[in-house]
């Protein structure tokens, strides 16, 4: 181990973990629920990598489905248990970190310490009455949700690297929920977070874990959008594919997914092409199934015209919040009021055209009347190139 | 017909009883067997798009003066490199256009540096130019107005002795015919002295637009260049300033039977509405309820139930709680943000430069582009039309017609004749020979013309061009080598219909066709309205009907304007939307993709 390298001394770090709870936790100021709309950067501390993100997403309005972060105030709570600190110091103090078979199984009766701590009333209330409002939001009674674990840690660029991500998706009911959250708690300790830890020389009171919760989407239809013409790069317009039911039928080509053209600045549709969608994949209590799309809905468009708008200035707004063009996931959800249906739920850098040199229009072709000449020699240049 | 032509102008079965019609029409403009080899050889499309319906012998003037000074400009002003004029003919009443193109790369060759003198004269300097021409306009109408067509009098007025000028009212009434001729003409050469290096400008913005985002709709690109405070809609803006006067003024139900037209006039007296009136029907009610280019088409100002219907439909929805108000600031900031954001998406800063540059010129040129329509085929030709009534009154005076709108049943070339039959007869006091020469001629002429009005002539003729690279065809009548394919196709009759997608939205409702300017009336709320083209002055029934729907026209058609400024869904330049619809029947209007549904 190189000098540069901060030592790794659990002995001497143990009494950290309790300091940072100490500096973290007080009364008057802690905040355990913080909505994704009402993200502000203030809180990135207190929601974690993960949530930050969502909540960043909210604030550039890329749509992501709704929810919350339950913050790192409320995992610090549990530490103010003196008795849980102690065990979890001993347990770590046991590690020698050449022996996997060993340190797995520490890890996991460190995870098991903390599942088993009691979540403090203060954080039951509030987390029961946060998931109900979003249960009502929604429209559905105990809305399923997808419990993730948003690991914070101070100054490190890799915070979710070096907390590990834990996901649990579709679960139901406020008792699940508490319960996928202290397991999303106990994820900062599983083996190979502590082993990436210790590799990377860091600190483990620099970790801290929010939980993310969010409503899990049921896509009525779905699909992906392009921020530019895949078949000419042209970037004034955004091309979506869509589908009944949810993306896995687009993605894998099982249906040749309804196709539009949009475009990004009057939001008209320039292209439509509906086509004859045989199957979707639907959710059934949690379980994807794929089914034959009923007669009456095969050929009718997927999305409506009001629907491609919106994904089309979602797909928009990701190209500018990222700043280049973007492959967009996105799907229109069963429960949520119309108007805020339409979420992403991915968006990554476009590929092919991306890779290009946007390609100028001007290339000498002169300005004013010489230009105007050129174009009065083939005034169809345009017009082809749109057939 | 075979499959990729046109039939050929010789071969196209007359109507019945239209014998002799060719001689409504100067001999230059029909179609003849001694320039038969010259003729058959060329495509001719059918300008439907002005000319919809069969012309009178007076009212094939314009045409012929119209396409004589387009011409003119391509050809020997503005050296257009590879295009002259328009070779144009009367076939069955209507005419048929075949552009002159110029192939030789040679001679186009030697024509750019002409052009780019010539016309970049014109860029350079336009702005005092466009204001130098409204002026030149305004008197041009002017001088038309002070035509004097007074019927001869008894005795010469005792001035024409005591003066010593010698020189008669028989002689008067000639050369004001001739002057009001050579007038006519400038109309026309005024018309086209900008048009062309208008549409120029605006299809080399198009072309850069088109060059950078190749999927871009015609119409994003229609938006940034569309001006926003245009003459064309001000007649229509002033029936809704006159439409709330009404309603403060306590008159609201005054305008209830718009056809009442005394009974209104007199309700409005010494009312602010009225003087409201009077103040703006000068010049902007010289607004015809058709294209302009025929007599019977009715003015604002003669016919002031139509507009008193507009002003009853503004009330109601006035009363309704509407706000008809065009949002200026709105539109405005829509403007500024489409351009904005269109240059944001650009690849380089020297593209949007260019972008800027081309824009700006396209803005610069545009305004001629709207506006000279009211100008021109409005109130010039509102006060051309009015002349032509005096000089008909007169010949009714003389015995020579039965009625004032006979005189449109006279070519312009007869006119002359007619008016030295008049004259000499007078000098010598002895009885005219038109009294009974022409009364029985413009019988036979009116049925020939009725009876043309009932035939549809084929779209083309001819043998249609590989590709079509004719810039002005592109332009002023949206002819492409696509729409031409489409009119073959659609000769064998299918249930879907194309055109330009002119005005965004979508639309289902009940077709009701138009084909007379007159029966824009019967439009009914909700329905799609179907016509060979629309007038700028219908502007006060599209907040009524769904979706529109017209055979020829480009995006920057008078339709497609004035339905975007409307904001109904508009399909224009379907080649034979009119013909393939029935009254009554359902369509789906898409205007975002330029298609047309028959439902049922």
């Amino acid at each position: 181990m190189c000098d540069a390298c901060p030592i790794i001394d659990w002995a001497a770090e143990l009494p950290t973990v309790r300091s940072f709870t100490a500096r973290r936790v007080s009364d008057a100021m802690e905040e355990f629920i913080v909505w994704y709309d009402r993200y502000d950067p203030s809180k990135k501390d207190l929601v974690g990598g993960k949530n930050a993100s969502l909540g960043e997403m909210m604030r550039a309005e890329l749509p992501v489905p709704p929810g919350f972060a339950l913050t790192t105030d409320a995992y610090q709570l549990i530490w103010q248990d003196q008795y849980l600190v102690e065990q979890v110091n001993e347990l770590l103090r046991s590690i020698d970190h050449d022996d996997v078979a060993k340190n797995l199984e520490t890890s996991e009766r460190i995870r098991h310490l903390i599942e088993a701590e009691p979540v403090p009333d203060r954080v039951v209330d509030e987390l029961g009455q946060a998931y109900d409002a979003l249960s009502k939001h929604c429209g559905v009674d105990d809305v399923p949700v997808a419990v993730r674990s948003s690991a914070t840690a101070e100054d490190l660029p890799d915070a979710s690297f070096a907390g590990q991500q834990d996901t649990f998706l579709w679960i139901t009911g406020l008792p699940s929920v508490i319960e996928h959250v202290r397991r999303c708690w106990s994820s900062i300790f599983t083996d190979r977070a502590l082993a990436y830890r210790h590799q990377m020389g860091y600190l483990q009171h620099q970790i801290a874990m929010s939980v993310a919760v969010q409503k899990m989407v049921d896509p009525k239809a779905s699909g992906v959008a392009f921020t530019l013409n895949p078949t000419n790069g042209d970037r004034s317009q955004v091309a979506v594919d869509a589908s009944w039911g949810l993306g896995e039928a687009v993605v894998s080509g099982e249906v040749t997914p309804d196709n539009f053209l949009v475009d990004k600045v009057i939001h008209e549709i320039v292209h439509r092409n509906v086509s004859s969608k045989e199957i979707e994949y639907r959710l059934n209590h949690g379980v994807v199934e794929k089914m034959p799309v009923p007669d009456d809905r095969k050929d009718q468009p997927s999305v409506t015209d009001d629907d491609l708008r919106a994904i089309a200035q979602l797909a928009r707004r990701s190209e500018k919040h990222y700043g280049c063009p973007q492959d967009v996931e996105w799907a229109i959800d069963r429960h949520l009021p119309e108007g805020e249906n339409v979420v992403m739920l991915q968006s990554r850098p476009e590929t092919v055209w991306s890779q290009r040199p946007a390609a100028a229009v001007t290339n000498g072709g002169g300005t004013g009347v010489s230009s105007i000449v050129s174009t009065l020699l083939s005034p169809l240049t345009g017009a082809q190139a749109t057939a | 017909m075979s499959e990729n032509r046109f039939p050929s102008p010789f071969e196209v079965e007359a109507p019945e009883g239209v014998e002799g019609w060719e001689e409504l029409y100067p001999y230059s403009v029909v179609f003849s067997d001694d320039r038969r080899d010259y003729e058959e050889n060329r495509f001719w499309f059918w300008d439907s798009m002005h000319w919809g319906w069969a012309m009178t012998p007076w009212d094939s003037t314009f045409l012929e003066m119209a396409i004589a000074s387009l011409s003119q400009f391509n050809s020997r002003h503005y050296r257009i490199p590879p295009a002259d004029g328009i070779d144009f003919r009367v076939f069955y009443g209507v005419p048929y256009f075949s552009p002159v193109t110029i192939e030789d790369g040679a001679r186009i060759e030697s024509r750019v540096p002409e052009f780019m003198e010539r016309a970049g004269h014109y860029f350079a300097n336009w702005d005092g130019l466009y204001e130098n021409w409204l002026g030149k306009i305004k008197a041009n109408i002017a001088d038309i107005e002070s035509v004097d067509f007074s019927p001869l009098p008894e005795m010469e007025d005792m001035e024409v002795i005591t003066s010593g000028s010698a020189i008669g009212s028989g002689h008067r009434l000639q050369a004001e015919y001739h002057r009001f001729k050579d007038l006519c003409l400038k109309v026309w050469q005024y018309h086209f002295e900008f048009l062309n290096l208008g549409y120029a400008a605006y299809l080399d913005f198009f072309g850069f637009c088109k060059q950078a985002f190749p999927s871009i709709p015609d119409l994003g690109i229609a938006k940034m260049v569309a001006g926003i405070e245009v003459d064309l809609f001000r007649p229509n803006e002033e029936l809704k300033v006159i439409a709330q006067k009404a309603i403060d003024a306590g008159l609201a139900d005054v305008f209830s039977n718009p056809d009442d037209v005394p009974g209104i006039q007199a309700a409005i007296a010494g009312s602010e509405v009225e003087r409201y009136w009077n103040e703006v029907e000068e010049p902007w009610f010289n607004f015809s309820n058709g294209t302009g280019f025929y007599h019977y088409d009715k003015t604002w100002k003669n016919s002031p139930e139509i507009p008193y219907a507009f002003i009853r439909d503004y009330i109601e929805k006035i009363q309704a709680g509407e706000d008809i108000t065009r949002p200026i600031d709105e539109i405005t900031a829509e403007r500024d943000r489409v351009v904005s954001e269109y240059a944001d998406l650009l690849a380089t800063d020297e593209d949007r430069q260019a972008f800027e540059e081309k824009l700006g010129l396209a803005r610069t040129v545009f305004p001629y582009v709207e506006n000279h329509n009211f100008y021109i085929e409005h109130w010039t030709m509102s006060v051309v039309w009015d002349k032509l009534r005096q000089l008909g009154d007169n010949l009714v005076k003389e015995g020579v017609l039965s009625e004032t709108d006979d005189v449109f049943y006279i070519r312009r070339d007869e006119m002359d004749e007619v008016l030295w039959d008049v004259y000499s007869a007078w000098a010598v006091n002895a009885p005219n020979r038109g009294s009974v020469y022409w009364p029985p001629r413009i019988e036979r002429r009116r049925d020939i013309v009725a009876k043309l009005r009932d035939f549809q002539p084929p779209k083309a003729l001819g043998e249609p061009p590989t590709v079509v690279t004719e810039p002005f065809t592109i332009m002023l009548w949206g002819i492409t080598s696509e729409s031409i394919s489409q009119w073959l196709g659609t000769e064998e009759g299918a249930d879907g219909l194309s055109g330009m997608a002119a005005s965004p939205g979508v639309a289902e409702g009940k077709a009701r066709l138009v084909f007379n300017p007159e029966d824009i009336g019967k439009v009914q709320d909700g329905e799609i309205l179907v016509a060979p083209i629309t007038a700028p002055s219908w502007a006060p029934v599209f907040p009524k009907i769904r979706a529109c729907v017209t055979d020829i026209g480009g995006m920057m058609s008078h339709a497609a304007i004035v339905c975007r400024e409307y904001g109904v869904p508009a399909v224009t330049g379907t080649g034979f939307g009119s013909r393939e619809i029935k009254d009554g029947q359902m369509l789906r209007v898409d205007g975002s993709n330029g298609t047309v549904e028959i439902l049922d």
